[in-house]
């Protein structure tokens, strides 16, 4: 199951800081960030609940870009 | 600019106006140096303050190598050391830089999503009393009825019901001469209807038309990324924090080598080269210069009708050095269409054409299509009164009154008819009337008129074989080999064989990282176009199995597209390369130029921003395509 957000994070390198956070999430089978259309394609592992994943992602990238924002 | 940024704005002019007057004052008066040093915190803070909330952030959530993190111990540091005015104009110009990069890379991506700009926000339906409602195309079913006015665009794919129009599919495939359309075509969702209302019956749901899958396609393509762009994530990822640590090192050791040496006590020398180390060591222009260009190159290309699913298989297209083409339908118009006709003595060769087209009238043959559309005017039906298809061999009718027999040399055989042979390569139809000889006529499926400068285009760009792969006889495929100037070509084949042939050719690579391409029109060959490192999709526009199946999609039947896409392919890698080689050796120079006292934090903030606004500036070159 793949889903895309749109996401607003202001540089590059903080996008790929994104991108590899969002992998460490549990349920979050691969995530990809692309900067260049401010969007966030995730692939859910079998069975988990994604709208519980994605506040982890949020809460997990807020840490390591506390200016970032994913629409939910 | 946006809200962010015009705030932004506004910070930097305020920081600079009251920056110039504190050093007026200073020139000028005779004020304690304490008091400057405060009254130097005021631009410092205006313009700085996300960027030490941010920092301040960072290290309660451990993120130390950011690079908030590191402009704030680079300025803080300078000001504790009696810099205080660089320390005010680093950060300053940081922000600067910061601000371009934004404003920038915020253009570039709007130019670049402007191209894609082609999904239809409504459709018309009619009401019952004929007033025009406009409604969501995603709500509507297959089968609806909608109108499309002349300037809008076609929300929906469906077929004509009403109206004849001309369309214009530029925004599709990049060609720019209007297509016409009468009732009864088929049309396809991204196009704009130019002249006439057009009423369309829904073939599709919105999500499942045309403009709706390649949106789906160009927005998700920057996210199978290159490999360069994840060689420069890693790169990154260790960049920072080494030369963070060396920034320690360059700090702490030389300083404490020399005093040992007895060459006295000097660490506010290093610490200050350590500071510019600092304020060097951010990734970003790196970072963000190489995704925008596979961005633009991506943009670029789709404004030429080329859709390329990811960043990918851009990179690998740079070096494509195999070309494979299916022959029908990809070098070939993939119809049949009379190519000659040769009467027999005392007979014209318009009656001949017009006597085979009403014996083939009926039939649903290719080749009876092919002469039909050769014929000027429609015939006279009237003029048929008994026909009789004979499988395998051809026609036997009566028209006239006479009896024609049309179909090959089986059937002149098999009434007994000398007829004069023709070796015209293609499908020979001979005609006899009252078992008379009176002529043939050869149906081929043309080559396309600019199939042999594609193939030239390629040669001269590094393609260095080109391959074609046919079912046909042996013959037609050398005939159309030769005439194309194509190096080999493979004849008589399965469509099983097809693979075969890939496998074989994939092993006789010049070298193991160069690409083969695959170029089919999509039709019976998806298993050969995901066997080819990149499959090339031609004249897909409409064809949902060649979308799925490609890794590049040509949305017209122009061969000239490949070169091309070759070319842009070529470009942008360029271009990535000359980033990456500027952003970091500048860096590494200004890194070693520093160890040695040779610079000073301005030049640390040209080497963070001044190259990645260089770079992001040669990145969105990759956007032109007009010269590639």
């Amino acid at each position: 199951m793949k889903k895309t957000y749109s996401i607003y994070v202001d540089c590059a390198n903080c996008a790929q800081k994104m991108e590899d956070t969002a992998n460490t999430v549990e349920g979050v089978e691969k995530a990809t960030v692309s900067f260049m259309t401010q969007k966030m394609q995730v692939k859910f592992a079998e069975g988990a609940d994604h709208e519980e994943v994605m506040q982890n992602v949020l809460k997990a990238c807020k840490k390591v870009e506390s200016d970032c924002e994913i629409e939910l | 600019m946006n809200k962010r940024q015009t705030k932004m704005l506004k910070r930097v002019i305020a920081a600079t106006v009251s920056l110039v007057i504190l050093i007026i004052l200073e020139r000028v008066t005779e004020l304690p140096e304490w008091l400057f040093r405060i009254l130097f915190l005021i631009p410092y803070l205006i313009v700085g303050y996300d960027v030490l909330i941010k920092a301040y952030k960072g290290i309660l959530n451990r993120q130390v190598f950011d690079e908030a993190f590191l402009m704030t111990v680079a300025t803080i540091g300078a000001m504790i050391l009696g810099e205080y005015l660089e320390g005010v104009a680093v950060m300053l110009f940081y922000q600067i830089g910061e601000l371009f990069q934004s404003i920038a890379v915020g253009r570039s991506r709007r130019s670049i999503a402007s191209l894609m700009e082609i999904r239809p926000d409504y459709a018309n339906i009619e009401n019952e009393d004929g007033s025009l409602e406009q409604v969501d195309p995603d709500d509507l079913p297959v089968g609806t009825i909608i109108v499309v006015k002349p300037g809008e665009r076609i929300p929906i794919d469906g077929v004509i019901v009403d109206g004849t129009s001309s369309l214009n599919t530029s925004a599709l495939t990049g060609e720019s001469l209007p297509k016409e359309v009468d009732s009864g075509d088929d049309v396809i969702s991204g196009c704009v209807n130019i002249s006439g209302l057009l009423k369309i019956r829904t073939t599709k749901e919105f999500g499942e038309s045309t403009v709706s899958k390649i949106l789906d396609l160009v927005e998700n393509s920057s996210m199978k990324k290159a490999r360069a762009e994840n060689f420069i994530a890693k790169f990154a990822r260790y960049y920072t924090p080494i030369v963070c640590y060396a920034a320690l090192a360059v700090g702490i050791l030389p300083p404490l080598a020399l005093g040992l040496l007895g060459h006295g006590w000097d660490f506010a020398t290093w610490v200050f080269r350590a500071l510019t180390f600092l304020v060097i060591s951010c990734p970003c222009a790196l970072v963000i210069s190489i995704p925008l260009s596979f961005f633009g190159g991506i943009g670029g290309a789709s404004r030429n009708g080329i859709l390329v699913k990811g960043s990918n298989y851009l990179e690998a297209l740079a070096d494509a050095g195999i070309i494979v083409f299916d022959k029908t339908g990809t070098l070939t118009k993939g119809v049949l269409e009379v190519t000659d006709i040769v009467p027999a003595e005392g007979m014209d060769k318009d009656e001949l054409l017009h006597l085979a087209a009403l014996a083939e009238n009926y039939s649903t043959h290719p080749v009876a299509d092919g002469i039909r559309k050769a014929c000027s005017d429609t015939p006279d039906l009237s003029r048929i009164t008994d026909i009789e298809e004979i499988a395998g061999h051809g026609i036997h009718a009566q028209i006239d009154g006479h009896r024609i027999l049309a179909g090959n040399a089986k059937l002149m055989d098999r009434y007994g008819i000398p007829y004069i042979k023709n070796n015209d390569l293609g499908t020979i139809v001979y005609l006899a009337r009252d078992d008379q000889f009176i002529g043939s006529i050869t149906v081929s499926d043309v080559l396309k008129p600019n199939a042999a400068k594609a193939l030239k285009a390629m040669h001269d760009n590094g393609i260095y074989k080109t391959v074609m792969l046919t079912g046909d006889a042996e013959a037609a495929a050398s005939a159309a080999a030769k005439e194309l100037g194509i190096d080999e070509y493979h004849a008589e084949l399965l469509p099983a064989d097809k693979v075969t042939m890939i496998e074989q050719l994939l092993g006789r690579k010049k070298k193991p990282t160069d690409v083969l391409c695959f170029a089919g029109d999509g039709i019976n060959d998806a298993p050969v176009l995901s066997r080819a490192d990149i499959g090339i999709a031609m004249g897909a526009l409409g064809s949902d199995a060649a979308i799925e199946a490609a890794d590049i999609v040509l949305m017209d039947d122009d061969l000239t597209k490949i070169p091309l896409a070759v070319k842009i392919a070529r470009k942008c890698l360029r271009i990535v390369r000359e980033n990456v080689v500027f952003a970091i050796g500048v860096k590494i120079l200004c890194l070693i130029l520093t160890v040695f006292g040779m610079t000073n934090m301005w030049w640390a903030v040209f080497a963070d921003v001044g190259v990645m606004i260089i770079a992001v500036l040669n990145a969105v070159r990759t956007l032109r395509t007009e010269k590639v």
